[in-house]
């Protein structure tokens, strides 16, 4: 357990001195059983003592609330407080929100990713908000001498309806933050909830639109210098030589420092170093196979028939299945590898002094980074800081580490504060991608067109397991074999938003869709027979819950009123990911004799909805990335160099390519799970089944544009 | 490197520069004024606009040498205090999810209303199209320039 005296105390200080006392209530973000306790200010300022994170309540009124997520684009920093003021009953303009740095002795899982922070700290977060109305509420009954439970509150107030007394929280705050918490706190119906479900803004909506230096890539300190690093041209390709001369004696540059495979140039600004980086004379040689794009495709032939598979899930005789029956489909997907595309490019700050380490910047992971940046410099985890800045996008991009790495080590070579800079090229051909996969799906149909035998393998490349094994169809058929092969390439992937799933669901939505049309069966109903008999008569263990599949279809079905439009085709995906259930209808209009997507109707199951603004956005962004990059994404590759470097190549969706999306969501009060990652995935999907009805081709490779079918339309 | 005297946000501005640097990088790196991103540098995604004598321009690929005497605003001095009509309505629509490119679509929008107070749905989007959200708030972003316009006079 740390305390103040660590990590945090810079931050807390900042705030306690703001809030100028008042009541300030630990809570424990490591265990959602464990209850919040008033913890004295003075001796928090003193760091004598062990606390969590914490609420204050300032006798100015305002309520302040750490959130200690990394803000990527998701909203979290909107959410968390939502949850804590609808217990308190604040009122909702007296909330202020802080960015938590990173403090694992405070905060567990400080990670943006796999969309697994409000199910993370939904309880905690109502229990902070819950116990502190509780003191307050004791603090007030104790100056009136009445019972605490002739009391109400709302709006930031406590209320004696029978005397007509009512007080602030902040003129209770003091008394309050002299109370013992108690050790049970009730929590309230949903039913009684009044924030959460509401449309909130933006916490931070003034500070965008104003121009606030919110990003890393706007911070600054002074005598900080700024890097741009050249790394290999290829994937393969190893530093031979490098002639630094013309680049160090260009104006503003302060060195030149090799580490590693890079060459990093040093100087007082962005576009001095820039001009530098671009004067370096560098020779690399050849350390692996430099790969084409058109190896990779000769490569996943011979895995997908050759290959060493690993097998994830068996179920039943798959080849018996085969063998007697009635009818069997097969059809292969592609998808190339993705760059991520944050508009905030990567970049960070970093001082490597000897009495520790400061890091600045956006990063999903900072306890990632500052491990990393321990063991390279030797500098133990507890003097190095990382403090969080809001992240012009993420993606999964600013899970890994690397460019905090990079930081460090130049700062450690040219004992300077330096921030790292990546250029849009540097970071569109600096690896890390949604790995290139390839699958082959086949199903065996009995005489009835009831689906017997279901088989999947995915070859990619340095994908891992590129299937979900337990995700449906799985349990839906009594015959089933998922294995996957992977190939081990010097192209460098990651986790890319909705990692694996963000291809998968479309190409195993579009080959049901290809099932069902085979079977003579309608795409909903022959989705809803498969879960059915998930439902009766499970083939072992699921991971999906499949009512809550069932109640996505349905709605998604009833909202678009599918099959039933006139001249709309239309087209169904649902998927499940993140814990959260999302099904899609994509509609399709012929105009001028060519399909276009006009409208994707999203049916979505994420539990409670806490902030209607920011879920609804949260859909609709989903979906449009979805789309554009099934649509346009490519990356491909000549002798391991990426052939995209920019927007220019490199096509994202625009504003007038999006279609409309309508997001309805199931309202069940189930507890709340992610929806950073869950809508993106079946829209993919959705698009290429419309594609289908629209125009009886299949769009088996992504990006949709390089499709035979699709030239000449868009 | 040469001296240029130049006028932003109704403000006089010295920049000690190369004559080839893009403004994008002046105002970032010589000036602290930050708001305006970079996103690109090849003038493909308009997270660096700013208004040149009221018009739209990219200052990725402005060199400060062709800046000469124009004036230049950049979203931190599109309104004093943050109340311009476009700025009002990214507010009001709940725009952003990340934030970055949203100074470039704003400045972008108030160029397109200065222009054309009441501009048709396909002018929107035609204009608007230049701009990248990575996140996808497109549909918000064509509400709020419709916000705007409807309480520009």
């Amino acid at each position: 357990m740390q305390t103040l005296e660590q990590t945090s105390r810079r931050n807390f200080m900042k705030i306690a001195a703001a809030a100028s006392g008042g009541l300030f209530l630990g809570f424990n973000w490591t265990n959602s059983s464990a209850l919040p306790v008033v913890v004295d200010a003075k001796s928090i300022a003193a760091g004598s003592i062990n606390f969590n994170s914490y609420l204050s309540i300032g006798t100015d009124n305002i309520i302040t609330i750490v959130s200690p997520n990394p803000e990527i684009g998701q909203g979290i920093k909107t959410a968390f407080p939502m949850v804590v003021a609808e217990e308190l009953d604040a009122d909702w303009k007296q909330v202020k929100t802080v960015q938590g740095n990173l403090d694992t002795g405070i905060f567990e899982r400080q990670v943006t990713g796999g969309s697994g922070a409000v199910p993370h700290s939904w309880e905690r977060l109502r229990k902070a908000g819950a116990t502190a109305r509780h003191l307050l509420v004791e603090a007030a009954a104790a100056k009136w001498n009445v019972p605490a439970t002739e009391l109400t509150t709302e709006n930031g107030k406590v209320l004696h309806k029978t005397s007509g007394k009512s007080a602030s929280y902040g003129e209770l705050a003091e008394a309050a933050s002299k109370l013992t918490a108690p050790t049970e706190v009730k929590l309230k119906e949903e039913k009684d909830f009044k924030l959460i479900g509401q449309s909130v803004r933006n916490v931070d909506n003034h500070n965008i639109a104003t121009g606030k230096p919110l990003f890393g890539l706007d911070f600054y300190k002074e005598g900080m210098l700024f890097a741009l690093i050249q790394r290999p041209k290829a994937f393969g390709l190893k530093l031979k030589s490098v002639d630094s001369a013309a680049a160090k004696a260009m104006p503003g540059i302060v060195d030149v420092v090799t580490f590693e495979n890079s060459v990093a140039v040093v100087g007082k600004s962005t576009w001095q170093v820039k001009k530098a980086k671009d004067a370096l004379k560098i020779e690399y040689e050849k350390a692996a196979e430099l790969e084409s794009t058109a190896d990779h495709n000769r490569i996943f032939t011979q895995l997908m028939d050759n290959g060493e598979a690993t097998v994830r899930r068996k179920d039943g005789d798959v080849d018996a299945a085969f063998k007697g029956a009635a009818k069997v489909i097969k059809a292969e997907y592609q998808c190339p590898f993705l760059p991520h595309s944050p508009l905030e490019p990567m970049n960070f700050f970093a001082h490597v002094r000897e009495d520790g380490v400061e890091l600045v910047g956006p990063t999903q992971t900072p306890e990632r980074a500052r491990t990393e940046v321990a063991k390279l410099t030797g500098i133990a985890p507890e003097i190095i800081t990382v403090e969080i800045t809001r992240q012009g996008g993420g993606f999964g991009r600013r899970l890994s580490a690397d460019f905090v790495i990079e930081a460090a080590h130049v700062s450690k070579l040219v004992k300077a504060p330096v921030k790292v800079v990546w250029t849009r090229e540097d970071d569109m051909t600096g690896g890390t991608y949604r790995p290139a996969v390839r699958y082959r799906f086949e199903a065996a149909l009995d005489k009835n067109g009831t689906m017997i035998g279901y088989k999947l393998r995915g070859v990619g490349m340095n994908s891992g397991n590129s299937t979900r094994e337990d995700n449906f169809p799985s349990g839906s058929v009594d015959n089933l074999l998922i294995d996957s092969v992977e190939h081990k390439s010097p192209i460098t992937t990651g986790p890319w938003r909705a990692p694996i799933t963000n291809f998968l669901a479309y190409a195993e939505q579009s080959f049901l869709d290809e099932v069902a049309e085979a079977a003579g069966k309608d795409p909903v109903a022959f989705r809803l027979e498969l879960l059915e008999k998930a439902k009766k008569s499970p083939v072992n263990a699921i991971k999906y819950d499949v009512d809550r599949m069932i109640a996505v279809i349905k709605l998604a079905a009833e909202k678009s009123n599918w099959g039933k439009k006139k001249g709309v085709f239309q087209g169904f995906s649902v998927y499940f990911s993140h814990r959260s259930y999302v099904a899609q209808v994509g509609e399709i209009v012929m105009q001028k004799g060519k399909p276009v997507l006009k409208n994707v109707i999203a049916a979505v199951d994420c539990g409670i909805v806490i902030n209607q603004s920011g879920s609804l956005q949260q859909v609709r962004g989903g979906v449009v990335d979805g789309l554009g990059h099934a649509m346009y994404g490519n990356m491909t590759f000549k002798d391991g160099a990426p052939d995209q470097s920019n927007f220019n190549g490199f096509r994202l969706i625009r504003m007038n390519e999006i279609p409309e999306v309508d997001v309805h969501f199931v309202n069940n009060g189930i507890s709340p799970t992610g929806l950073g990652e869950p809508a993106l995935p079946p829209a993919g999907g959705a698009m290429a089944n419309a594609f289908y009805k629209a125009t009886k081709q299949r769009l088996r490779n992504q990006p949709f544009v390089n499709e035979e079918v699709f030239k000449g339309i868009s | 490197m040469a001296l240029f005297k130049l006028s932003i946000n109704n403000r006089a501005y010295d920049a000690d520069v190369e004559r080839d640097t893009p403004l994008l990088w002046v105002l970032r790196d010589n000036l602290g004024l930050v708001g305006t991103k970079y996103g690109c540098g090849i003038a493909q995604c308009g997270a660096c606009t700013v208004h040149l004598d009221g018009k739209a321009v990219r200052s990725c690929v402005l060199p400060v040498s062709a800046v000469g005497k124009a004036k230049v605003t950049t979203i931190e001095g599109l309104s004093e205090k943050g109340d311009h009509p476009v700025q009002k309505a990214w507010d009001e629509v709940d725009v952003a999810q990340c934030g970055y490119c949203q100074a470039g679509q704003i400045m972008t929008a108030a160029a397109l209303l200065k222009e054309k107070p009441k501009p048709t749905d396909e002018e929107i989007v035609s204009t608007m199209s230049g701009n990248i959200c990575r996140c996808g708030t497109y549909h918000r972003i064509r509400e709020a320039v419709k916000v705007a316009a409807s309480k520009t006079n």
